[in-house]
């Protein structure tokens, strides 16, 4: 693995491999010194050219974690002009020595192409409506930790699937494990087809005996743009605790944040029992750590 | 590479450890405040068999802590291939403990260097102790072990392999050689 685009040629020997790395590195985290120096000498860039702020402190509480330096750049993607402009702020961090980029952009593809650009290793922090794959390592470090396994477990992703990113690695990743990954939204927001997923326009299929529920951000921009009603998403596809009767007795619920408190879920079930939200914010930062220590180390130089 | 010699057989190894628990509860004048850790992978059986015999001569029980100094390593901004990141646990507190590092061989000294820092890390140990199965020389930093099973004189061509019951079905150490390639 030189790069982390997606889980394309992917084993799940390598996925489990990368999560057994996270469990060290979890464990690093609860030291009373949570860093060590393993990264020392390196520098890891976070490039953003679509805003977020948790993914980049996530990524950049990593590396500081290992012992990295970190420095970043920020671009509303839309002051630029895309394309050139991807390549020429690739290539001014090239030239000040940089040995990896965490690359998040509003355009799907544009980490891909940055691995043609530059020397250092590419990590995805979220591409279009692509991939976001350190979002779906997070995700399964998070269940495998509640459930224990994901073999012949069932998993429900709740929401845009169509416009999801989480949802597309998921639905890439999670089945190498073993999990059965259902996928439910309105009939306007779901793809044509989801190699490696079930899809249903029906709540209820999906939550039906399902051992986790993954509810994703329900964007404004798709209400604006006509492609639901917010009160009739509401009422059919609200994640509550009244639905998740058809899920498996205490079955666990993921966001990848930031939420919409008593839309995509109702506002009590993020602070429940079941909610493992608290959980993936904080292994998010293990996961990476374990990112960039696997590309990073053992390449020579 | 080429097997040489026997170093230890199981019942030299057994002896060996046994002298070196016996000098641990004397250095430290008892085993009040002690503890054990031992370096992934073969130190660790070793810390466990010496407070066994610790346990066995004393009555007592030592805890032992288990390391992995890999994210400590000088060099891995060089290698070519990636290490194995490994568990540690440390079932106790160390801050005031007087620990005795554990490892198979001592060679370079990189290792007993890096799990230094890494214990330093952890917490605040009252001193710490560094006993090895065997020590080969050629140290490439000072430091030195305070309890040694056997000091063997090696070449830097030669390979010492420590096997133990636990990891390698068998208790010998064997002194082999690299062919030049």
């Amino acid at each position: 693995m030189r790069h982390l685009l997606d889980f394309q040629g992917w084993t799940k020997a390598q996925v489990e491999n990368t999560l057994d790395t996270a469990r060290v590195m979890a464990e690093v985290l609860e030291r009373p010194v949570k860093k060590v120096p393993a990264l020392q000498g390196f520098t890891v860039a976070t490039v953003f050219f679509e805003p977020s702020t948790r993914t980049r402190i996530s990524f950049e509480l990593a590396a500081r974690r290992m012992s990295a330096d970190v420095v970043s750049f920020a671009a509303q993607a839309s002051s630029l002009q895309k394309g050139e402009s991807y390549k020429d702020t690739l290539l001014t961090l090239e030239a000040m020595g940089i040995d990896a980029y965490i690359i998040r952009a509003d355009s799907a593809g544009v980490p891909h192409q940055a691995t043609r650009w530059v020397k250092g290793v590419v990590v995805n922090g979220g591409d279009g409506r692509r991939a976001h794959p350190t979002q779906a390592l997070l995700d399964a470090y998070t269940l495998l930790e509640a459930l224990g396994t994901l073999e012949g477990r069932k998993i429900a992703i709740v929401g845009d699937i169509l416009h999801s990113r989480v949802a597309r690695s998921n639905v890439e990743l999670l089945p190498l494990l073993g999990a059965e990954v259902w996928v439910a939204g309105p009939p306007t927001l779901l793809p044509q087809s989801l190699p490696g997923a079930r899809l249903t326009p029906h709540l209820d299929e999906a939550l039906a005996e399902a051992d986790a529920v993954m509810v994703l951000r329900l964007q404004k921009e798709r209400m604006e743009a006509g492609l639901i009603h917010l009160q009739d998403y509401i009422a059919h596809y609200q994640v509550t605790e009244a639905r998740l009767k058809k899920a498996k007795p205490g079955a666990f619920l993921l966001h990848p944040g930031p939420m919409n408190r008593d839309i995509e879920l109702e506002g009590t079930l993020a602070d429940s029992e079941r909610s493992l939200v608290n959980r993936q914010v904080r292994n998010g930062v293990a996961v990476r750590m374990a990112v960039l220590y696997h590309l990073l180390v053992g390449k020579g130089r | 590479m080429r097997f040489k010699a026997e170093l230890l057989n199981a019942e030299e190894m057994r002896r060996a450890l046994y002298r070196i628990a016996h000098e641990i509860v004397e250095a430290n004048k008892g085993v009040e405040g002690l503890a054990l850790v031992g370096i992934h992978t073969r130190g660790i059986p070793l810390a466990e068999r010496i407070a066994r015999y610790i346990r066995e001569f004393e009555g007592k029980e030592v805890p032992v802590g288990i390391l992995d100094i890999t994210l400590y390593r000088d060099d891995l901004s060089e290698i070519g291939v990636r290490p194995q990141v490994r568990e540690t646990r440390i079932p106790f507190d160390l801050t005031g403990k007087a620990l005795v590092l554990v490892d198979d061989v001592l060679y370079t000294g990189r290792t007993a260097r890096a799990a230094l820092d890494a214990l330093m890390d952890l917490g605040r140990p009252r001193r710490i102790y560094l006993a090895v199965l065997v020590d080969r020389g050629h140290r490439e930093l000072p430091i030195r072990a305070d309890f040694v099973g056997k000091n063997v004189p090696t070449a830097k061509n030669e390979v010492v392999k420590v096997k133990v019951e636990e990891v390698d079905g068998e208790d010998r150490v064997e002194l082999w050689e690299r062919e030049e390639a």
